[in-house]
């Protein structure tokens, strides 16, 4: 049975456990066992901690046969992305600078995880401190994607989604600071969400951009996802932007998956140019599967999308300059060059020049000259002014609609190092996933099928109002319901690229 | 370093004749909260060393800050004390640079939105040549609130961070929270700039100490000032190029910095040089200060709002209510001590410059009257701590001794005299004023029994004054009245004795 665990979803996982079928050692056992056989090629995770895996497994069988009652997670294993704090594994954020440092505190995150149960298999990979598209920029190498070992699984959280669409977890956690979760889950064919911010608590998160930063769910269902987002959220008073309010019914609206009378907005800005052909495609008949389904689909223009991107690349910049600052070898981590001759300000400089990877050094570089005195109206300054524009923009639009879509990326999975060198084209990666950020807005990517060129998951991205995270849900239960109907069974049977040399 | 000789200097009198000092004083105040600014670790000066720490004030990764509300109440209390203007919205900002003592190489402090601007404090500078008082309005121009620092000690070499072998750094200090009270160019002091420099502060810190938001310990870094100094030739309305001097730690430290600097520019000034705006260091050994930063090649902070913060606004009912709860300040208390007492201007500054107003106002509040308790510690008092190089407030007695001391007196239970010894007795570690008068057998000697036996023993050592005085000359009474005072060391009352004398030997 231990190869059918792995195919199973964190519900189905869940009402095994909890009928008796199954016991929690046993899930656990059989997705270590899949890492064991398939992580050498996925590369998903940068550390697997299968004895205390199994003993927290073991834990949550003793309590469900002493007759506690458990959280719907309890027994079902996760990949936690690498850039959470965690008192029992090491948290390098893919960072030469942190390499091996063991932190002395949970994350809210990670608390929350232990007490609904839930068995961390792992940290995973993911790009260096959750910059970049890829996981290519992960100091410790990158992940491979499950469709097609050749090319990237998306990032920054790509190790999370490479484990669930490669099935060495049903779950796994991302942040999502311009994307990073949702592109990823598009070019791996699952789920991924990024809640409204301050929905889920940053609380020992390791910040890349305080302002834009939010953890979110990954997985294989809707449902699956809906169930994590709800583990893991709700008010924390350790981080003060996190907001006080109920969390929003998303598992309900999962199971409701019923579009009827909703009114669907489709963005321009965000559905034309720059998108690859079979992306296009995928989304236009996704938009007319909802509107089959009852919903009433309209055009709505947000005109300031267009300068998302670019006050992007000025504000996460600005923010990383400041966050990564602490990372000097003073307190912990890597240190270079303290051989008693030189001066704190010297060994500050040489571990960061071998600590940080390039494109780390490229945001810190860029954020340092957007807030530089002199430069800081016209970069920093200029770029908040256009977030405000851009939130007014969705405030406007959700005047007019309930939800929002789009296409997630404009492209599918591309080849690992095809952009390596190119900045721009990877940053443009996430071009449709970044208004959300700014916004501060709940999205989702749910998959609406292959592109025809490549053979590729396509996803579909669905924006709701700050706090109504459910409404995503909704659409995306809906859209994943007729789909799978239509072919006939999950898009993710699909995914070959793990097929060779496949014990299972 | 070059050392500084006398003719680099101008003499003060001529330096101030010829220039307009201008000041400005920068005050940063430990808050006394209970814990830190931004986590729950306790707030306390000493501890071993990053005993009091968290993951927050250390700023490990994925650390967050959260506002402690008190500190935001003190400082409210602050800039309310000081007429400031309350921000119903403001934020935090980064100040960010390097420093192995800063756990996040960026500070959480305030930038252009400071929670309290535009203020004032009235001070009155006491010590003036022509002992008149002098009332200096210092114009407030911002309180705000940020995290303190860690600590560093340079290990190896005099202490300081060049020479030194290695340095330690004790994170219990960061993330204390720190108040900075800004003043705007005060102007118009003249030759009183030192001394008002110093008035200020020493007004500010009663303030604080009276506000209850601070232990004010300027030694213990709880309260540190950095004063700005520059001339401008006698009569001009352009300030002149200033210099920032920190490690002023003591209230006489801020009056010889003030002073030194106007010294040192004068003269740089005279040889038509050009003051260096620089960052200045003094030192408490020689009264002198140094050259440390240059402002000029200063580091860009790239301030910018503090993105895991949300923006601060106070409600308005909340500050009034801070408001009403405002004790009495300073000021007004001096002014209604004044009252009370029928005191002159020139009268409260001699007991500011003794350090004796809150020692007089307790003994008043003892039971004393005030013109006894200012003869006590302006007179015995004051003679004892000066001929012991203590202050006032140093010696070993307290208000309440002293107030007891003079109800005895006054009761006629103690004489003048007799008063004084039991003070003496108090400041040598005997006890209260009653265990000195018992332990000394000093209460006047009111038994006329007792007193007869003396006054005979005295007429009888005396034959030819007890002759004079029955012949009439009752004033050479004085001679016996002073051999039974000696007799009985001073214990008796010496009318009573005078009396006894006269029944004996006056005219029947």
């Amino acid at each position: 049975m231990d190869s059918d665990l792995t195919r199973l979803t964190a519900a189905e996982l869940s009402a095994a456990m909890a009928a008796g079928e199954v016991s929690a050692v046993e899930v656990t056992d059989a997705h270590l066992a899949r890492i064991a056989a398939v992580d050498d090629r996925l590369h998903a995770f940068l550390h697997v901690a299968a004895d205390r895996a199994r003993a927290v497994a073991r834990r949550v069988d003793d309590r469900r046969s002493a007759g506690d009652v458990l959280g719907p997670l309890a027994g079902v294993p996760l990949a936690l992305k690498d850039v959470f704090t965690t008192t029992d594994m090491p948290t390098s954020c893919a960072s030469r600078i942190l390499d091996g440092w063991q932190p002395p505190y949970d994350a809210t995150v990670t608390q929350r995880l232990r007490q609904a149960g839930v068995v961390i298999l792992g940290k995973s990979n993911m790009d260096e401190f959750a910059m970049g598209s890829s996981t290519e920029n992960s100091a410790f190498g990158p992940s491979h994607n499950p469709w097609d070992l050749s090319r990237v699984p998306g990032g920054s959280s790509g190790g999370s989604a490479a484990a669930v669409a490669g099935f060495e977890v049903p779950l796994g956690i991302g942040t999502d600071t311009g994307g990073s979760i949702r592109q990823p889950a598009a070019v791996c064919g699952i789920v991924g969400v990024k809640p409204t911010y301050g929905g889920s608590s940053r609380y020992g998160l390791v910040a890349f951009a305080s302002s834009l930063d939010t953890p979110g769910p990954l997985a294989r269902t809707v449902l699956d996802a809906a169930l994590l987002h709800e583990a893991i959220s709700g008010h924390d008073p350790c981080d003060s932007t996190s907001v006080d309010a109920p969390v929003p019914p998303v598992a309900a609206a999962a199971r409701q998956a019923d579009v009827s009378g909703l009114r669907i907005g489709v963005i321009p800005e965000l559905s034309g140019d720059g998108i690859q052909p079979g992306v296009l495609a995928r989304f236009t008949e996704a938009v007319e599967l909802l509107e089959s389904l009852g919903a009433k689909v309209v055009e709505v223009s947000c005109p300031h999308f267009t300068y998302a991107l670019p006050a992007y690349y000025l504000i996460a910049p600005s923010e990383c300059s400041s966050n990564l600052a602490r990372f000097d070898g003073m307190r912990y981590g890597l240190r270079v060059g303290d051989d008693g001759t030189r001066s704190a300000e010297e060994v500050m400089s040489l571990t960061r020049a071998e600590g940080f990877g390039a494109e780390v050094k490229r945001r810190i570089m860029l954020g340092t000259y957007a807030l530089s005195s002199g430069y800081y109206d016209a970069y920093y300054g200029k770029a908040q002014q256009v977030r405000t524009l851009i939130t007014r923009d969705f405030e406007a639009a959700f005047e007019q609609v309930d939800v929002l879509v789009s296409p997630t990326t404009p492209t599918t999975a591309f080849p690992i190092g095809e952009r390596a060198d190119d900045p721009i084209a990877m940053y443009v990666a996430d071009l449709c996933t970044i208004p959300a950020n700014l916004a501060g807005n709940a999205a989702l990517s749910v998959p609406c099928g292959l592109a025809p060129e490549d053979g590729l998951p396509v996803g579909l991205q669905i924006m709701a109002p700050v706090l109504a995270d459910d409404r995503c849900y909704r659409v995306a239960a809906a859209v994943e319901a007729a789909l799978d109907s239509r072919r006939g069974g999950p898009l993710l049977a699909g995914a070959h690229g793990l097929d060779t040399g496949d014990p299972s | 370093m070059s050392v500084r000789t006398a003719a680099d200097m101008v003499p003060f009198e001529v330096a101030v004749a010829r220039y307009d000092p201008v000041i400005g004083l920068e005050t940063h105040v430990e808050l006394g909260t209970v814990t830190k600014m931004f986590c729950g670790c306790p707030n306390q000066f000493g501890g071993e060393p990053n005993s009091l720490v968290c993951p927050v004030c250390l700023g490990l990764p994925g650390s967050l800050p959260v506002i402690n509300r008190a500190a935001i109440e003190y400082t409210i209390r602050i800039g309310l004390a000081l007429n400031c203007s309350i921000a119903s919205w403001c934020r935090f900002a980064r100040k960010n640079y390097f420093y192995p003592d800063m756990p996040k190489n960026y500070q959480i402090s305030q930038y252009d939105e400071p929670l309290c601007t535009d203020g004032w404090l009235d001070v009155t500078v006491h010590d003036t040549p022509d002992g008149q008082p002098r009332a200096v309005r210092v114009e407030i121009e911002r309180v705000h609130l940020e995290e303190d620092t860690g600590k560093s000690m340079h290990m190896g070499g005099d202490g300081r961070i060049h020479g030194a072998d290695y340095s330690l750094v004790d994170y219990n200090r960061a993330g204390i929270p720190l108040v900075e009270i800004v003043t705007k160019p005060v102007t118009g002091t003249g030759e009183l700039a030192p001394a008002a420099a110093r008035a200020y502060v020493a007004e500010l810190r009663d303030l604080l100490r009276t506000l209850g938001v601070s232990d004010v310990r300027m030694e213990e870094g709880s309260l540190r000032a950095d004063v700005n100094t520059s001339l401008m030739p006698k009569g001009a309305t352009e300030f002149g190029i200033r210099t920032e001097t920190k490690n002023v730690n003591s209230l006489r430290s801020v009056e010889r910095a003030v002073r030194y600097e106007i010294e040192r520019q004068a003269a740089v000034l005279d040889a038509g040089g050009r003051v260096v705006q620089e960052t200045r260091h003094f030192q408490e050994s020689t009264g002198t200060t140094s050259a440390g930063r240059s402002k000029e090649e200063a580091q860009d902070y790239r301030y910018f709002p503090e993105p895991d913060l949300v923006p601060l606004a106070p409600p308005a009912d909340w500050v009034e209510d801070i408001r009403a709860q405002l004790p009495e300040l300073p000021s007004a208390r001096q002014a209604r001590l004044q009252a009370e007492w029928g005191l002159s201007d020139k009268d409260m500054s001699a007991l500011h410059n003794a350090g004796a107003l809150d020692l007089v106002a307790e003994t008043v509040a003892a039971g004393a009257s005030p013109t006894d308790a200012r003869k006590w510690w302006l007179g015995e008092l004051a003679r004892t701590a000066n001929d012991s190089g203590t202050d006032l407030a140093g010696l070993p007695i307290t208000p309440a001794d002293v107030a007891r001391v003079s109800a005895l007196a006054d009761s006629g239970a103690l004489t003048d005299r007799l008063a004084r010894q039991v003070i003496e007795g108090v400041l040598a570690g005997e006890g209260t004023p009653d265990e000195v008068v018992a332990s000394r057998g000093l209460a006047v000697v009111s038994d006329d029994a007792a007193l007869a036996a003396a006054v005979d023993e005295a007429i009888a050592a005396a034959p030819e004054v007890a002759e004079k005085i029955r012949g009439g000359k009752v004033a050479a009474a004085g001679a016996l009245v002073g051999a039974v005072m000696k007799a009985t060391q001073g214990k008796a009352d010496a009318s009573r004795v005078k009396q006894l004398i006269l029944d004996r030997l006056g005219p029947a």
